[in-house]
């Protein structure tokens, strides 16, 4: 058996990573985390995950940036605030999960071809053009990028229920006011650089 | 009351078009009628989050100007619309030096904001301002003997609602109780039903909502009622899928609130999307005709 050492030395970890995460949105108090746990028995996720939310936190605040980044936690992560309205620290932990996932996102550390970053960069997309989004739409632009986040086929039964009740069209939703939306998303750009 | 802008989002548009379709009667009916916000767009959910927190701020923005320049607060039925709506009204209203810049920025875009515009949820409405003495009132067809689990999911109690309790809130339980239902003692009210992992990593999302419905016929309810769309699609559409993969009978019909709450204010249960659920009612049916008068 090949045994590893599974704890970095100080030398290997990114100092700077505690510091770039606490000026992002929402993420100011990190530093105050007792390493309780309650966050971790508190997620309806946690079962499922490699390294529950304590960890995570411990690893923003030991400087194990690729630790964090890579984990699948934060795709894991439903965003249903549970962690966040009981941590006693008053850590909100569920807005640490988004800023983590812009991170992964930024610097392309997710599960090849996975869902979920490009559902949401997908529908961003979709938003930022005409304003509106429509799920069909969504699902059908991701399946023809040959990601199956809603598998097609695996859904037509779900599809034919949707459709039987009118629940569902394939209409394109727009605005009027996009030409003021293509201004925002210009100006929050320039702005942001 | 003040007045409100309803914001239907995208899913009051498309999948849970009962939900529309019940909430505006019902508020009519209450004497409140509500006009849409014009020309609203996508409140961008839980995807901006993940992928560019300014411009989530900043489209919540364009929302919060529009209503603001009617003179009206946000009504916003859709749990992820009203968090999401909610949390970027306190971060551009915080002063914060990233939320002026957001702010500077829609000005400049034509959609100024000066933060007055207020969020709510229709239920903190009903419950919390109307107020159940005045439904009471309105009630004409108690559902006597319909046994409800009030389901309230996460993002209309959590984190930002002042209005009822994150772990145990009972407003919905109230609110069902002045309809003349009897809510069970739901334990999984405010457990969540995976959002959309039940599209991305299904078997998760499978087992959430496994656990959910279980819940409510341990507890021997007739049917689950939730505020949240995303909620409903899970709990409804994945039902069958659970059955099998489970191999266990956890049958039950989920509504909207809003649809129970028309039945008791005598609105016809043509106009209130009953027809719309891909679960059959019958048994839902039968019981509302033995407790209440006929419908
Ligand atoms: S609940 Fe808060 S303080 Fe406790 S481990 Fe989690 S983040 Fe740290
Ligand atoms: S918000 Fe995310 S990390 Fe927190 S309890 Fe919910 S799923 Fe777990």
């Amino acid at each position: 058996m090949d045994i590893q050492r599974k704890v970095k030395y100080e030398h290997e970890l990114d100092p700077g990573f505690l510091a770039k995460i606490k000026r992002l949105s929402h993420c100011e108090e990190i530093d105050r985390c007792i390493q309780c746990g309650t966050c971790s028995s508190s997620c309806p996720m946690s079962v499922y995950m490699d390294h529950p939310p304590r960890q995570i936190i411990g690893f923003i605040k030991n400087g194990y940036r690729e630790e964090a980044l890579s984990s699948f936690t934060v795709w894991l992560c439903s965003s249903c605030y549970t962690c966040q309205v009981r941590c006693p620290a008053k850590i909100k932990i569920t807005d640490v999960m988004y800023a983590l996932k812009r991170e992964a996102i930024e610097n392309k550390i997710y599960p090849h071809r996975f869902s979920i970053p490009l559902l949401d960069k997908e529908m961003t997309k979709l938003i930022a053009r005409d304003g509106r989004n429509s799920e069909m739409r969504l699902i059908l632009r991701l399946y023809l990028k040959s990601f199956k986040p809603f598998n097609l086929l695996k859904m037509t039964p779900l599809g034919l229920k949707l459709m039987k009740t009118g629940r569902m069209s394939l209409k394109r939703n727009r605005i009027k006011g996009r030409k003021q939306l293509r201004a925002l998303v210009k100006a929050i750009k320039e702005n942001g650089k | 009351m003040k007045d409100y802008a309803y914001f239907p989002g995208c899913s009051l548009k498309e999948n849970s078009k009962h939900y529309e379709e019940s909430i505006l009667p019902v508020f009519k009916a209450i004497g409140h009628p509500l006009e849409e916000l014009e020309d609203w767009n996508c409140c961008g959910a839980t995807a901006y989050f993940s992928v560019d927190n300014d411009m989530a701020a900043a489209v919540c923005g364009r929302n919060l100007s529009l209503a603001e320049k009617q003179g009206k607060d946000i009504l916003a039925p859709c749990a992820g619309c009203y968090l999401t709506l909610k949390k970027s009204n306190l971060f551009l209203q915080s002063g914060a030096p990233e939320a002026k810049k957001i702010l500077g920025d829609l000005k400049r875009s034509g959609c100024e904001y000066q933060g007055r515009s207020v969020v709510k949820h229709p239920l903190e409405v009903l419950v919390r301002e109307i107020g159940l003495d005045v439904i009471r009132k309105k009630v004409v067809r108690k559902l006597t003997g319909l046994k409800v689990a009030c389901y309230y999911g996460c993002q209309v109690v959590r984190p930002y609602t002042d209005f009822d309790d994150p772990d145990h809130p009972t407003s919905l339980d109230a609110l069902m109780e002045a309809l003349g239902a009897e809510p069970v003692d739901y334990s999984a009210k405010t457990r969540c039903c995976g959002g959309l992992l039940t599209g991305t990593i299904e078997n998760v999302g499978l087992r959430l909502n496994h656990l959910l419905l279980k819940e409510a016929k341990r507890k021997g309810a007739d049917v689950i009622v939730t505020v949240c769309p995303l909620c409903l699609f899970n709990l409804e559409l994945f039902q069958d899928k659970i059955i099998k993969t489970y191999k266990e009978d956890v049958r039950i019909p989920i509504l909207f609130f809003s649809q129970l709450m028309g039945l008791a204010l005598g609105l016809s249960r043509d106009d209130l999307g009953f027809s719309r659920s891909t679960i059959p009612l019958d048994a839902f049916w039968a019981k509302i005709r033995n407790g209440g008068q006929n419908v």
